[in-house]
């Protein structure tokens, strides 16, 4: 009961955090999708930072170091380290230029004026929506996940109806937990809008990080058992398996395709959405700058506690040892008391609802400008009306996501490459556009269709992720290369986008002075 | 732009590429070591490879940044009278 009645307090205080900044809403829709670009550098960092560590940076790394050892890190930390600060330079600072100049909100609304084609919305918008589910899914089964984990044997058997008791071990039942967190992320998002999402975010980025630190040395401590924390760590990694230390299992081409993944941040829209609420292109220099050694901070405790779980210090009941998603509310359970277990979940918690919330937003904002606005025509809908449609969407969204969460689980970080791969086979398409000039209309709907038919067809062939060591395989003389089916993806998106450009009508010169201005000599 | 600039995107570029391609260590493949006894090699080199990146994006902050893109935006919007 005490951990839950943390988990409740933190939820109450994010409420009113959101409530509170409502209260600094203008009551424009500009406001409530762009903060009015008022964000600065710090929550600039911070809300960028929050939406990318999701349940998968926490959950998801914790169980994946679990079953495939140290080299996950490698596999996207570090990646991520280079690549998303290389895309917040050369997209999110040029694009964020190209929003203030011409008012864009999302990324359909900029790929229209790039491309001039008033349909690009009509498939861009679907393939978008359709590659956020995944990604929704993770946050929301994982929550579920964690809350009923770090909550069991709180309750007696009959204190819910029977089906929502089945595989519950006296704790939260899953469904209900998701259904709960759903809830207050809709809640403060809709009370909230963008300003209210990027201080939730700055303030739930600050507490996972904290806790996260916290957790990892109750962890070890008690894990080592040792009087000193160095001990203790000495201790704990001494008995981790040297399988487990090497990536000897691990094959060197998948590793090295792992790199195409993190490309994705390219093509997030609800990152786009944040680009743009930038106060200025220097706002980008702290997020730049302190986003790889964040993710440092937050995925390295993550890693060497999944290595933990491994060794004989502790004893893993078998549905847990199966679960890998289960993993950290385990160890955050088993080594803490009631009060620390309870600060540590609303940490994780925390990183899981500062990713939903930006998303839940995203999705609310792409679906009326992009759809009911731009094709029901500007001026039939009040600024009231636009920003119900928006919550209506969200819900609706939201609602086929939760119904998701209630089938088969799946690995959360198998998941999340799924999502990520989809993104990252559309970096061709955002880079092309403000780099160059010859992308055309037919190019960019070819890139759009050829990333969502393999994405369909490649995930169909990976048993829609339940075969989580799937992999596109080339033989090459002799050998075969087994690669992530990102890169074939990114492959063909970009080949056939750049063949199509080629062949097809290029952009007017008008379009062409707008997107690509002769600059003066210096 | 700038040939000062020119060359610190070049500088920048480099950089980036070389951190790639140090990204692929194959020589820690079979690595079991811990470093300070409990950090396996693995994962220290490639902290090593995260910190390394902050200081590159910190240099691409310094020498590299395309300062000229706010002062035109800005000059233009506030040639528009406001917010675009």
């Amino acid at each position: 009961m005490i951990v839950l009645g943390i988990i409740g307090g933190y939820i109450a205080l994010l409420l009113a955090l959101g409530l509170f900044s409502s209260r600094l809403f203008k009551g424009t829709s500009k406001d409530y999708m762009l903060a009015s670009h008022s964000i600065g550098p710090f929550m600039l960092l911070m809300s960028l930072f929050g939406t990318t560590m999701t349940a998968f940076a926490l959950v998801g790394s914790t169980g994946e170091a679990y079953v495939e050892g140290a080299g996950v890190y490698g596999l996207l930390a570090s990646s991520s380290g280079i690549i998303h600060s290389l895309c917040f330079f050369i997209l999110g600072v040029k694009l964020w230029s190209l929003g203030k100049r011409y008012g864009y909100t999302t990324q359909i609304q900029y790929f229209r004026d790039r491309l001039q084609s008033d349909k690009i919305g009509v498939i861009l918008f679907p393939v978008l929506v359709g590659m956020v589910i995944p990604y929704l899914l993770i946050g929301v089964m994982a929550s579920g996940t964690f809350i009923n984990a770090v909550t069991r044997g709180t309750f007696e058997a009959g204190t819910f109806p029977g089906f929502l008791e089945e595989g519950m071990n006296g704790g939260v039942p899953k469904s209900v937990a998701s259904f709960i967190i759903c809830i207050v992320v809709l809640i403060y998002v809709f009370f909230g809008g963008m300003r209210g999402t990027a201080w939730a975010n700055t303030f739930q980025t600050c507490v996972f990080m904290v806790l996260g630190v916290v957790t990892f040395y109750v962890i070890a401590m008690k894990l080592g058992g040792e009087e000193t924390l160095m001990a203790s760590l000495r201790k704990a990694s001494a008995a981790i398996d040297a399988d487990k230390l090497t990536r000897m299992h691990m094959s060197k081409t998948q590793f090295a395709t792992y790199f195409f993944v993190p490309l994705s941040v390219g093509m997030f829209p609800h990152l786009f959405q944040h680009w743009l609420t930038a106060k200025s292109a220097s706002s980008f220099k702290l997020p730049v700058v302190a986003h790889p050694f964040f993710i440092m901070i937050v995925w390295c405790p993550c890693i060497l506690i999944g290595l933990w779980a491994t060794t004989d210090l502790i004893t893993l009941p078998p549905p847990i040892a199966k679960n890998p998603n289960a993993i950290l509310p385990f160890m955050v359970d088993k080594l803490n008391g009631p009060v620390m277990t309870g600060l540590l979940s609303a940490g994780v918690l925390a990183a899981i609802m500062s990713s939903l919330d930006s998303q839940f937003l995203c999705l609310g904002t792409m679906f009326t400008e992009d759809i009911v606005v731009h094709y029901g025509g500007k001026g039939r809908y009040s600024e009231k009306q636009t920003i119900l449609i928006a919550r209506a969407f969200i819900i609706a969204i939201v609602a086929v996501v939760y119904v998701f969460s209630l089938f088969e689980p799946r690995r959360v970080f198998t998941l999340g490459i799924w999502c990520f791969s989809g993104y990252a086979s559309l970096f061709p398409l955002v880079f092309a556009s403000l780099y160059w000039k010859k992308l055309t209309k037919a190019g960019a709907y070819a890139a759009v269709i050829t990333c969502a038919s393999s994405w369909i067809y490649l995930f169909k062939e990976s048993g829609f992720g339940s075969n989580e060591k799937f992999t596109v395989d080339f033989k090459i003389g002799g050998n075969v290369y087994d690669t992530m089916p990102v890169m074939t993806m990114f492959f063909l998106t970009a080949i056939v986008m750049i063949i199509v450009s080629l062949v097809t009508p290029k952009p007017t010169q008008e379009t062409l002075d707008k997107f690509f201005p002769e600059k003066s000599a210096a | 732009m700038s040939n000062q600039l020119k060359q610190g995107r070049l500088i920048i570029a480099g950089l980036v590429i070389l951190l790639m391609i140090l990204h692929q260590d194959n020589w820690n493949w079979d690595n079991s070591n811990l470093v300070f006894g409990f950090i396996p090699v693995t994962l220290f080199y490639h902290m090593c490879i995260s910190f390394s990146a902050s200081v590159i994006w910190f240099m691409a902050t310094r020498i590299a940044w395309p300062d000229d893109v706010e002062e035109e935006v800005l000059a233009e919007v506030s040639e528009q009278g406001g917010d675009a």
